[in-house]
């Protein structure tokens, strides 16, 4: 549990902490930012996650590059200097690599002992014989001594700034399968569902346990290939959409609860779900089986894996097919009836109940969808949803409280800034400035970016 | 199992300092949305503001407890005019994002590596509670009544916490019988109509946040102080949220509904713990079922559960009154 | 607390105020009726005192315009009545008048004080004093407290002052009588200490109309006050709201119950599609093509009153008999 480390005073319980067990609260923020930080940073995302969930580390890899022969140099001495006097020294294996446990997170100083490298092999750039880095929570910090004479031009920040482009677009595709769900559900019901990042988190926590097979209390059934159990796990989430409805909102709509009674209660059922996923799932972030790593893809300047592009593509088509369904189609039609007047559209004969219940059971699996291709992209873990749901609020609110296009617009927003603003700001205060462009938005233009200005009264 | 120890332990919580830090975050809750109606969601963001005010001017700068206090408190009120400044013109559930939204970027702040040399990231700040403690009148020695009490230490930082706790009730009890009170109330229930009637709803909807919010703070304090320690995973959004649990266990809108729902909050939570952790020693639960470092993930899972069913089936919680929940069907 | 709002609790004009005889109501009618009496029949006549000016207000949503009003004035002392069909702008307009919403342009004027860019409670405060469609009793809190509550200067409200209660006992005293005063007017005492939330819909709209008082406004300004009100009640309304008249209140009401605007209005406006399209006593009004062109050109959820329906089969009666006499001319 998360103890204080100094002076404690009595036996007293800890104050609320989010998880048990230090390791996993910290793993929080910094995982995700973690990945992201190896992709960008990483110029081989092949290998890029050592097999330890805990703790911090430092590590890279020495060789050079020679056409596509790749020459790796083992026995080469790396040292790492870190706060309170930490020291640590790592020698590079048969593969040229080399890992540093370090104790905890701060800024460290990592120096290579070129007397060590092999003979006519130097650094690209001598001066980089030191370098000084911040080690974030959790996070396994990949660094690079370039060897050899520069074959690659310095990456410029235009270079940059596409390669984040493309992953804000990748994030916010994912926020925004969330978001659509969400602002459905606010759209027809008025609730503002806290407990919806854990909608997201059943839909990778489900394809984790059924691709593996392996869950406590449930009999190990060896695993489905990834995209059965994806399948298999989207249909879980439909429902529990479902089961959200029946079981419990259509009820309190019946009871008459008040809005932000609801909202409290969506409060509740999302603290009892998270702790329940910590419960089956341990606090250890995973990845699917199928999808350990991949090795990433050069195209137009951006390298991502090819899971990205494909995760991206499902994404286009399924937002492309949510909003054909809701012009088109007659449920669809009937679903933004009932979010603009739901007793005008209970007159006109629509049934409203169920349209709820299909909104209800689509923005699940629309979640689930989104918790899915998350995990395929951070990892896995018993928060995920939790920790993006400000995140899809924020998509939500800038693009109109309770549209189904402001939420697509919002997330896309979202998604870039939090993935661009690492140009100017560091990478694990990325959500801080996204939060921060949220009320400042809110400020500026209350109503969102789509949203407009109605009677008061 | 031990029932004498699963007794004193459970009865300890109810009168320990997380009985107070909460009882004082719910207090400050209750102003702002029990009164008010103000939907605050980033309280922990209050209590952070003034546990940092401290610990950073103490530990960080070496200057004097006592400006520490002072500068948590201005902190508090800074952060409340900031939130409130944008959104307390609009919509409630805005500020619910808002403050929300505000809490998490607090604490991705003081954790963050970059801002580690003020706010000592992840580990925090410890060694500036020495001012506070050389106060301290009891002297050494193990204060107990059988086996329930608590060593010099605690003593002091529970008497200085029920006395703060005792004191904002009281400030609330005579704020809510006044004029002043009455026109909070009443923008609980209609905003426009207190507008018509001549009084300007956005800055008694100020006061009430900063009020509240440097009640809450006052929580801040008294966990850093009888800690001696802060981290600032303490303050995420769920400690608002257990507050918001605690409020409304007591019930919403009554003086002294915080403090018993943080008593019966932690009663609650400590045997849980006590028996829950006893069974499994004892083998009377598997371990395969829970072992002792899932009790806590249960004990929270508790907690939800019993948010849900309280909000569902008595929102007026133990002191509500039955007429006034009524009211809202109609 | 500046001064000036202490003075208002003084000026209550209602307090013993002696029970309006019919004769006053008569006297105050017939007044208010003179006044007007030299006013042209037309949308945007000045009046001989007038207590609200509007002039080229315009307010839009999205695209729709919703009220655009070149020029109107209210009569000081007189009852007013806005009518118009659904959707005509109405409480838009009463929206824009006390300041609970902006308009996108326009000046107007209070008293001689401009009022735009006002805060609504500055409104309140400069005696204008609104209440709504909705009605808005504050269902948690006690009858005599939602009373307590429209009293304005009280040094209580200030967040000092308020922890010592000697402070401002005295003062809760004098407001507590004021209030029990009104109370016993409109015959909600018995209701004293009940939540606001258990009375029925017309003692909630009594309830609003006394707390409205307790500000000590000059104008009132009721928005469509016979609203879901039960018809035992209807007269008792009707009556306050001509008391208001006699304590010397200018009033301003929407309302859809022609009954009710001919039977206490002195002066009627109507607005259709945002626009003031005719102005006048009750029953000119009444009779204006216009007005029965807009309430039939539109989705009118108020009909006629029987008499205007009669005139108009009387007059439909009369070109048929007309038009046959002159058929059997015709063939004579």
């Amino acid at each position: 549990m998360l103890r204080p480390t100094g002076a404690s005073i009595g036996d007293q319980p800890e104050l609320v902490s989010t998880t048990t067990g230090g390791v996993l609260v910290r793993k929080r923020v910094a995982l995700f930012l973690a990945v992201l930080v190896s992709a960008g940073v990483c110029l081989f995302g092949v290998g890029a996650g050592p097999a330890q969930a805990a703790g911090e580390s430092i590590f890279g890899f020495l060789f050079q590059l020679k056409g596509n022969v790749r020459t790796s140099y083992p026995s080469v001495v790396v040292t790492a200097k870190g706060p309170g006097g930490f020291t640590g020294k790592a020698v590079s294996d048969k593969n040229g690599r080399w890992t540093i446990e370090v104790p905890r997170p701060g800024t460290f100083t990592v120096s290579i002992d070129t007397k060590t490298l092999p003979k006519g092999v130097t650094l690209t750039d001598p001066s980089k014989q030191t370098l000084k880095l911040p080690v974030l929570e959790g996070q396994d910090k990949p660094v690079l001594f370039p060897l050899g004479k520069s074959t690659r031009t310095i990456e410029s920040k235009w270079s940059q700034a596409l390669q984040l482009t493309a992953e804000g677009l990748r994030f916010g595709l994912i926020i925004a399968l969330a978001a659509v769900g969400l602002s459905l559900i606010f759209g027809t019901t008025g609730l503002t569902n806290f407990a919806h990042g854990e909608l997201v988190t059943l839909g990778a926590v489900s394809t984790w346990w059924i691709s593996t097979g392996v869950l406590p209390l449930l009999p190990d059934f060896g695993g489905l290939q990834f995209f059965p159990a994806a399948a298999l796990a989207l249909l879980l989430c439909a429902a529990m959409g479902w089961v959200n409805d029946v079981v419990l909102w259509r009820p309190l709509r019946r009871r008459g609860t008040g809005l932000i009674a609801a909202m409290i209660v969506s409060i509740g059922l999302s603290i009892f779900l998270r702790y329940f996923y910590l419960y089956l799932f341990t606090g250890s972030n995973r990845s699917y089986p199928d999808y350990q790593s991949q090795r990433g893809l050069n195209f137009l300047g951006v390298d991502l894996a090819p899971k990205d592009y494909w995760s991206m593509a499902v994404a286009v088509v399924v937002l492309g097919g949510v909003i054909y369904a809701l012009v088109r189609t007659r449920t669809g039609k009937a679903t933004r009836a009932v979010a603009d007047n739901p007793a005008l559209a209970a007159a006109s004969g629509i049934d409203v109940d169920r349209v709820i219940r299909v909104v209800w059971v689509a923005g699940a699996t629309l979640a689930g969808l989104a918790g899915i291709l998350l995990g395929l992209a951070q990892g896995v873990n018993f928060q995920m949803g939790f920790q993006i749901l400000l995140l899809i609020f924020a998509a939500v609110t800038l693009g109109g409280l309770g549209t189904a296009y402001g939420a697509l617009v919002g997330s896309i927003v979202v998604g870039l800034f939090v993935s661009v603003s690492t140009l100017w700001i560091p990478v694990e205060l990325k959500n801080v400035g996204a939060l921060g462009i949220l009320i400042v938005i809110l400020l500026v233009r209350p109503q969102g970016i789509l949203g407009r200005a109605q009677r008061v009264g | 199992m031990d029932w004498t120890r699963i007794l004193i332990n459970a009865l300890e919580a109810s009168v320990g300092l997380q009985a107070v830090v909460f009882a004082l975050a719910a207090i400050g809750l209750n102003v702002h949305f029990g009164y008010t109606g103000l939907l605050n969601f980033g309280q922990s963001g209050f209590l952070a503001v003034a546990a940092y005010g401290l610990a950073v001017t103490v530990a960080t700068f070496g200057l004097p407890f006592w400006l520490g206090i002072v500068i948590g408190l201005v902190g508090a009120v800074l952060l409340a005019l900031l939130l409130g400044i944008p959104t307390l013109r609009l919509r409630a559930d805005y500020l619910a994002i808002v403050t929300i939204a505000s809490s998490e970027i607090i604490r991705l702040v003081v954790r963050s590596v970059t801002f580690e040399g003020t706010f000592g990231g992840s580990d925090g700040r410890q060694n500036f509670a020495a001012g506070f403690y050389s106060l301290n009148p009891y002297p050494k020695g193990n204060y107990n009544i059988g086996e329930f009490g608590f060593p010099e230490r605690v003593m002091w930082i529970l008497t200085v916490g029920w006395a703060l706790v005792g004191l904002s009730c009281l400030i609330v009890l005579l704020l809510m019988r006044s004029p002043w009170g009455r026109v909070l109330k009443a923008i609980r229930e209609d905003e426009d109509a207190v507008r018509s009637l001549g009084k300007n709803v956005y800055s008694y909807k100020m006061q009430s946040l900063i009020i509240g919010g440097v009640l809450g703070s006052l929580g801040g304090f008294v966990y850093a102080l009888g800690q001696a320690s802060i981290q600032p995973d303490i303050f995420g959004t769920d400690t608002t949220f257990f507050a918001y649990t605690v409020l409304i266990l007591g019930g919403a809108a009554r003086v002294g509904a915080p403090v018993v729902g943080a008593m019966i909050f932690w009663v609650i939570l400590s045997l849980t713990d006590n028996v829950l952790n006893q069974a499994i020693d004892a083998g009377y639960i598997s371990s395969s079922i829970i072992n002792n470092t899932q009790v806590g993930q249960f004990r929270f899972m508790l907690v939800g559960l019993l948010l849900m069913i309280l909000m569902i089936f008595r929102p007026q919680g133990i002191f509500g009154d039955r007429r006034e929940i009524a009211l809202d069907a109609r | 607390m500046p001064a000036e709002e202490n003075e208002q609790i003084g000026q209550a004009p209602l307090a013993p105020t002696p029970r309006a005889e019919t004769g006053t109501r008569r006297d105050r009618r017939d007044a208010a009726a003179l006044a007007l009496k030299g006013v042209p029949h037309e949308p945007g006549a000045s009046k001989p005192d007038p207590i609200v000016v509007v002039d080229d207000m315009l307010r839009q949503f999205g695209g729709l315009t919703a009220v655009d009003v070149e020029h109107v004035e209210v009569q000081r002392g007189a009852i007013t009545a806005l009518i118009g069909p659904n959707g005509a702008g109405k409480t838009t307009f009463f929206n824009l008048l006390t300041c609970f919403d902006q308009p996108d342009s326009g000046t107007w004027t209070f008293n001689g004080h401009s009022l735009t860019g006002v805060a609504a409670h500055r409104v309140a405060r400069l005696g204008m004093v609104r209440t709504f469609q909705l009605t808005k009793a504050l269902s948690k809190l006690t009858v005599i407290e939602n009373m307590r509550l429209g009293a304005t200067g009280q040094r209580g409200e200030n967040v000092f002052r308020a922890l010592f209660r000697s402070v401002w006992r005295t003062q809760e005293g004098e407001i507590t009588d004021r209030a029990d005063d009104l109370l016993a007017r409109f015959k909600l005492d018995t209701k004293r200490e009940d939540f606001a939330g258990s009375l029925s819909g017309g003692q909630r709209k009594l309830l609003e109309m006394a707390r409205a008082l307790m500000v000590g406004p000059e104008m009132v300004m009721l928005d469509e006050p016979m609203a879901g009100v039960n018809p035992a009640l209807t007269q008792s309304l009707l009556g306050h709201v001509k008391d208001l008249r006699e304590d010397g209140m200018t009033v301003l009401f929407v309302e859809h119950d022609m009954d009710m605007v001919r039977d206490i209005s002195d002066w009627v406006i109507v607005m259709a599609q945002g626009k003031v399209i005719a102005e006048g006593p009750p029953d000119s009004v009444m009779g204006d093509q216009r007005v029965i062109d807009a309430y039939l050109g539109s989705h009118h959820d108020a009909a006629l009153t029987e008499e205007d329906e009669e005139q108009v089969l009387a007059e439909a009666e009369e070109a048929l008999e007309r038009e046959r006499a002159e058929n059997e001319e015709a063939k004579h």
